[in-house]
């Protein structure tokens, strides 16, 4: 066990705020021990001592980006939803659908800080005045949902939720929606759709979620990370929160990274914003494995672009993964090996797109499966010349603008990528002409 | 143009909905504020009962959220966790994503393959497992990892697979 003292703990937490006051990975659910660690100091500070505009701004000055994967500001999203007393019914969800393969931060924040998140939800929910919370949950997190739930009830009881917070006159009821599997429920608009208990389709945007989203009343969808963030930007302010990259990225804040795949030591670490994917892996992670050397990596999740070692020096932060070509996505890194096949891990990740596709967008239907069926092909090398030509169409057919969401799209990034840096590897499973005439 | 009713479908057994279920459905009605958004929970709850929806509750569940059993069964069809046919006694999710398919999840699922002896979305004859694939788990560091019924085993290798899968009778 680590035990540390509270000095040593309010200094983790002036460059660690998301997770320092989580100690080997233990859970922190009752409140009472919470509250001992500055827990809902926030909510006490903003409610009702500052307006719902003074958070709003707060947020802005802080410049926090969507840690969903996007890294859309947050203090911009919650500027479009309508203010004033006619504005009528609003929403807060938080989107803890927490699927994006190679993912595992939100789980952590939600089974070791429920309260966090609550806490960032009330500060959220008052900045935009909403009446009603929902946590869209994936319903295989069992134990982050059994922690929510506790973490709810006994700020109820607290008087964190429930009527007339702290005497201000607003109230707040929040509740723990659990999903019952696919993908595409991460997808924003989607995710409302399924909240209202249907099939969970995107939405043609606009109108954007924030002038008509659940109940078609504006509302506002963010990330569990995202949420968690608030408290410690009341607390600590904008300033603070911008120096937290350390001058690692034009960015504020600090983000929870993660690395996967056949490293020494994978895991979670809330580093600064900026923090380079050669540190990640090599020096938080431990490395590769013993006799293997790093191919390729994926710098946040399944629906972004491979990059090369070449790339591992860059800033992990939005807008320098971007001009390189990738996407941070949800910044937990994907290691690739000098052993493995680059036209597997492909095939693997489109096969995964093709299943959870919900159907609604023809190119996302049946163009998805259909690069499915190439890839295979080339895996057992048995490609077709003509292949990797219509592979590379398919990357413009399912690209930006031909579907309603951003999973078709997102399909075609390590496609695209893949072929881009390996493509020799593409055309070795293409069959020599003898053999393709005898399966012609 | 084929209308879709009970008439439509004689083979659907009748089904009563047990009180506890009519009220826990009740409950979640209340979180929303409208009433076809506790469709997933109910569904949860009957499936709670039987392990899998039965089509006879469709109709009585959709008539309690007011809303066509057409729509519900939109619904029911659409969710991957949602089972429209019977299952197992333990239902195997193996994550077959790409974190898992980088740490070779294919032994490990081949292990259960071989010890059930039934591929994937198929039930052994004893009503005992039922094996499908899942999407990434959210605990790729300590990948392979499976799910069974609500329990999560993670850092799996395919030697462990015959005791761990023998603790589910």
């Amino acid at each position: 066990m680590t035990t540390l003292s509270n000095e040593q703990l309010a200094n983790l937490g002036e460059i660690k705020p998301l997770t320092y006051r989580i100690v080997d990975n233990k859970p922190v659910v009752d409140i009472n021990e919470y509250e001992a660690l500055d827990g809902y100091l926030s909510v006490r500070k903003a409610i009702p001592a500052m307006s719902p505009a003074d958070v709003q701004a707060a947020v802005k000055d802080a410049n926090l980006r969507g840690r969903g994967g996007a890294g859309f500001p947050a203090g911009i999203k919650w500027g479009l939803i309508p203010m004033g007393p006619d504005a009528g019914a609003k929403y807060l969800v938080c989107n803890a659908d927490e699927m994006e393969p190679g993912t595992f931060k939100d789980r952590l924040l939600m089974e070791c800080l429920p309260h966090q998140l609550v806490e960032g939800m009330i500060v959220a929910a008052y900045a935009i005045q909403a009446k009603r919370a929902y946590i869209f949950l994936r319903g295989e997190y069992v134990l982050a949902a059994k922690h929510l739930n506790e973490a709810i009830e006994q700020a109820n009881a607290k008087g964190y939720l429930g009527e007339n917070i702290l005497g201000s006159g607003w109230s707040l009821d929040m509740h723990v929606h659990t999903g019952a599997g696919r993908y595409i429920c991460g997808e924003e608009t989607a995710l409302i759709n399924s909240l209202e208990g249907r099939r969970a389709n995107p939405r043609a945007k606009p109108p954007f979620p924030q002038i008509a989203g659940l109940w078609g009343r504006p509302t506002i969808v963010n990330n569990v990370e995202t949420l968690s963030n608030l408290p410690h930007i009341i607390n600590r302010g904008a300033d603070w929160f911008k120096g937290l990259s350390q001058g690692k990225s034009p960015d504020g804040g600090t983000k929870i990274y993660g690395a996967s795949g056949k490293v020494k030591n994978p895991g979670l670490w809330e580093l600064p914003i900026g923090t380079t994917a050669r540190e990640i892996i090599y020096e938080h992670a431990g490395g590769m494995r013993d006799g293997l050397e790093l191919k390729a990596w994926l710098p946040g999740g399944a629906s972004t672009d491979f990059l090369t070692p070449e790339h591992l020096d860059l800033a992990m932060d939005f807008d320098t993964i971007m001009k390189a070509g990738s996407r941070m996505g949800t910044g937990l890194v994907m290691v690739v090996d000098h052993t493995q096949s680059m036209v597997s891990a492909v095939r693997n990740l489109e096969q995964f797109f093709a299943r959870e596709s919900c159907g609604w967008c023809t190119p996302c239907r049946d163009g998805l499966p259909w690069s499915v069926k190439m890839l295979l092909a080339i895996e057992r090398g048995e490609g077709k010349p003509e292949y990797l030509d219509i592979l590379q169409q398919l990357t413009r057919q399912l690209g930006p603008g031909k579907t309603f969401c951003a999973h078709a799209p997102g399909a075609m990034e390590p496609l695209q990528s893949a072929l881009k840096y390996f493509r020799s590897e593409f055309e070795q499973g293409i069959a020599a002409p003898a053999t393709a005439a005898a399966n012609a | 143009m084929i209308i879709c009713t009970d008439s439509n479908r004689p083979n659907v057994e009748p089904y009563v909905l047990a009180d506890e279920d009519r009220a826990e459905i009740e409950h979640h009605v209340h979180h929303y504020d409208d009433s076809r958004a506790a469709s997933i929970d109910a569904l949860k709850v009957i499936q709670r009962r039987h392990g899998w929806v039965p089509d006879g509750a469709i109709q009585p569940v959709a008539d309690l959220l007011g809303i066509s059993a057409p729509d519900l069964e939109g619904v029911a069809t659409f969710y991957s966790l949602i089972f429209r046919r019977p299952v197992g006694r333990n239902v195997i999710k193996v994550c077959d994503s790409i974190a898992c398919h980088l740490n070779d999840f294919e032994v490990v699922q081949d292990a259960i393959i071989k010890h059930i002896n039934v591929g994937l979305g198929e039930t052994t004859a004893d009503d005992r497992y039922t094996l499908i694939p899942i999407c990434c788990l959210g605990t790729c560091d300590k990948a392979p990892a499976i799910m069974i019924n609500d329990d999560t085993h993670t850092n799996l290798t395919p030697e462990q697979i015959p005791a761990l899968l023998e603790k589910y009778v």
